[in-house]
């Protein structure tokens, strides 16, 4: 029908869409000026830090830039070619010019990163660099017989390209055989997808207990007499107000061996005292710990769902004839989904990247992926795995919101 | 009537609801119901009418089972019900903001309670089309319940209350959030229904216009305390008490003392010692303060129109307001400036106009001397 209607003019005939756009140009523009800081601010301190570091988890120029004659023979030769005294030569080159550098040290580490141990071969070809002379294949070999490895030299063709995918394999405990195809690691160095599995189930489970303990509260808060709630709200709130450090700690108090529980259990006589219960430095802290810290996130979207639902619903389902059960599971429940989605959603993703507390409290079998990437952005200084594996875990996190947004719908999600 | 004992009715019918020496108190320390006795015949359209806080609703929330009394019991058909709980009881409930399920069509809504009870499905579908044809409803079965306007959901609410046949339905101010048109378009249709299906109805409102229109008979509550329990031209016209005449509708109020009572009679000295005829209601010896109600509709001031018999007393026109289909005359009476005629706007009526002195009279029987509260 649009095309049937003449095109709109205002009084005195200027096009009405252009006239609106003036008018409404100046609030749009006011609008935007008062949004511009946080929009710049969310971009340089958000976005593109975590664009940068999601481009290093797939681009590490390191070792190209510290050996470019070695670069250009894996250039000109294909995989599997014969490693001849030119491929040799390019080496001792590159040797050198990493000792002018000193640049020995981080082209070793990029190496080590995928066959341990070379790290101390190339600081150590390059402290003789200046004495290599051809035939530089046995000068080499005559330094470390490592040099003759086809291991190694496959590593150094993958880690000649800046850009590469071997940092997300091995994220997933994948590496490449000799002839290039992606093969498992050994059954002893698998350990990211292990521990990415145990992040999902541990942090599914404390979602579940947020739920499980947080619904009555949610409930009681919805239904007492706002004096009252605003009461007990303060007890759900008073956590945020505290150091995280200080409840995490007040759990090792608590939990540990020697701990106020362990304590008053054996006391009681409930306990023996060689029948310590160990609560703490493995899973069940991890567990116990975070569901308690995360339970506030459960608390508040769902008391924001539950609080406008009027008592009428409940009372009108029991006057048709349902039990208070069937009232709960069939009126009450299905109103409060969008309160349960944002909280599940919430803790969810929250539990997933969550550190400090399974740090504290994790020990061995307590650590989840979060502590893996921390270690390798502190201790190994692998960053692109870092970044690799905080990537999977992005991309785990966004397919559940997808996920979820396909089942429930997003617009049906209430944060408050 | 402070401290009076509360009046129990005389049960019109064989009793269906009966509410024995019933109490509530929230807090223990006062009672919202006050020694409640009622008894509700069956198929009857009783209202409980009362202004907010005076114990209504929470006498049908008891015999919903959402309250429990805290003294007394309530029998339904004969069986006392204070340990059965609500979805045993089967009442229908209209609800005061609908409660219809947000998250079901009105199909689903109506198809919940006929659920819960174990109805087949084929079974389920001809009452539900039955009772939204009930309604005229029966388009809207796939609707949410957001679809729909006001007086839709108004119907629906109906609709899913008797859908699966109850034989008692409660509605707690079920009109209250509609416009007057549609409300009182709803009035009849309730009315219609609850002919028409033969059901008892317990309605709870606080307009008094709803509760004489609708109902069999109405419960005036006041201060937990049914003040009058009477069929609607009773209430209106004869009044017990000043409570139910100022409640119910407009009445003119005049302050005196009972000069000399005899046979159904009564002498009021007025504050400005004029002496009218009343009739005596609930005032008993003389020299007692009284307040004689008068409705405004019942005072005329053309001598022609005045019933015969009629006692006649001076009085100055201070404002005319014109309403279409009456005027409504404030008037000077007896040192009152409140005092309200309501005359036709007939064709040829006399047209009054502000200082005017006029004798206004009406029959010493709509005269009612009634003890002040």
């Amino acid at each position: 029908m649009t095309d049937t209607t003449a095109l709109l003019t205002t009084a005195d005939g200027k096009p009405l869409k252009s006239a609106l756009a003036k008018s409404q140009g100046r609030a749009r523009r006011r609008a935007f000026l008062l949004v511009a800081p946080l929009f710049f601010f969310v971009l340089l301190t958000f976005i593109i830090p975590i664009g940068q570091m999601l481009f290093q988890s797939v681009y590490n120029p390191t070792f190209t830039q510290a050996a470019p004659n070695l670069v250009r023979w894996f250039d000109e030769n294909p995989a599997g070619s014969q490693i001849d005294e030119a491929a040799f030569a390019a080496l001792a080159a590159d040797l050198k010019q990493m000792k002018t550098d000193k640049t020995a040290g981080s082209a070793g580490t990029r190496i080590n990163y995928d066959m341990p141990g070379t790290r101390s071969l190339f600081t150590a070809a390059a402290r003789k660099a200046d004495k290599l002379e051809p035939p530089y294949r046995e000068a080499l070999l005559e330094i470390d017989k490592t040099w003759g490895d086809p291991m190694l030299w496959r590593v150094m063709r993958s880690a000649a390209s800046a850009l590469t995918a071997d940092f997300y394999l091995a994220a997933l405990d994948l590496t490449r055989d000799d002839t290039g195809a992606i093969i498992s690691v050994a059954q002893d160095r698998q350990v990211y997808v292990t521990l990415f599995a145990r992040t999902f189930l541990l942090s599914g489970l404390i979602t579940g207990l947020c739920l499980v303990l947080a619904f009555p509260i949610a409930h009681l808060l919805a239904t007492l007499p706002l004096a009252r709630s605003n009461l007990l709200m303060i007890l759900v709130l008073l956590p945020f107000w505290t150091s995280l450090l200080v409840r995490t700690t007040s759990w090792m108090v608590l939990l540990q061996g020697q701990g106020v529980v362990n304590n008053v259990l054996v006391s009681l006589g409930i306990l023996g005292e060689d029948g310590r219960i160990q609560m703490m430095y493995n899973q069940t802290g991890t567990i116990i710990a975070m569901t308690h810290i995360l339970l506030p996130f459960m608390v508040l979207p769902l008391y924001s769902v539950m609080r406008p639902i009027p008592p009428s619903y409940v009372r009108a389902a029991r006057s048709l004839g349902a039990s208070s059960w069937t009232a709960f599971r069939r009126v009450y429940l299905p109103q409060t989904l969008p309160g349960i989605g944002a909280g599940a959603l919430l803790v969810f993703i929250l539990a997933v990247g969550y550190y400090i507390t399974p740090a504290l409290v994790g020990g061995a079998d307590g650590q989840l992926i979060s502590n893996l990437i921390a270690f390798h952005m502190q201790k190994s200084l692998n960053w692109s795995l870092a970044a690799a594996l905080a990537g999977l875990l992005l991309a785990a996190v966004l397919a559940l919101y997808w996920l979820y947004d396909r089942v429930v719908g997003i617009d049906n999600l209430k944060l408050g | 009537m402070n401290g009076e004992p509360a009046l129990t009715s005389n049960a019109s019918g064989e009793g269906f609801v009966v509410f024995d020496h019933v109490q509530k108190s929230y807090d223990g320390e006062t009672l919202v119901v006050k020694d409640l006795n009622l008894s509700i015949g069956k198929g009857e359209f009783l209202t409980m009418l009362g202004p907010s806080g005076s114990g209504k609703t929470t006498c049908l929330m008891m015999l919903a089972g959402f309250e429990t009394a805290t003294h007394g019991e309530i029998k339904l058909n004969g069986r006392p019900i204070n340990q059965v709980p609500p979805h045993k009881r089967g009442i229908g409930m209209v609800f005061q903001n609908y409660a219809l399920f947000p998250h079901m069509s009105v199909g689903e809504n109506l198809s919940f309670p006929l659920e819960v009870r174990g109805t087949g499905k084929s079974e389920r579908e001809a009452k539900i089309k039955r009772a939204l044809d009930m309604v005229q409803m029966g388009a809207f079965a796939n609707r949410r319940p957001a679809q729909l306007s006001g007086g839709q959901q108004q119907r629906i609410a109906l609709a899913r209350a008797l859908v699966f046949d109850p034989e008692l339905v409660l509605m707690d101010e079920p009109l209250g959030a509609l416009d007057k048109q549609l409300r009182e378009h709803m009035q009849f249709e309730i009315k219609h229904l609850h002919e028409s299906l033969g059901l008892t109805v317990v309605y709870v409102t606080h307009d008094q216009g709803e509760a004489l229109t609708m109902s069999d008979r109405v419960a005036v509550f006041n201060d937990g305390r049914i003040q009058q329990l009477d069929a609607p031209d009773e209430l209106y016209e004869r009044p017990k008490n000043s409570f139910v005449a100022q409640f119910i509708g407009e009445n003119n109020k005049l302050p005196g003392t009972i000069e000399a009572l005899e046979d159904g009679k009564a002498l009021v000295r007025l504050a400005t010692g004029e002496v009218i005829d009343a009739t005596p209601v609930n005032v008993t010896q003389k020299g007692q303060r009284t307040l004689v109600s008068i409705r405004p509709e019942r005072v005329e001031f053309k001598p022609e129109m005045m019933p015969p018999g009629a006692h006649t007393i001076d009085a100055e026109v201070l404002e005319v307001i014109y309403m279409g289909d009456i005027f409504r005359t404030r008037l000077r009476v007896a040192g009152s400036e409140d005092f309200v005629m309501k005359s036709r706007n007939t064709l040829g009526q006399t047209k009054l106009v502000p200082g005017q002195h006029v004798r206004i009279g009406w029959h010493p029987q709509d005269a009612r001397a009634l003890e002040p509260m």
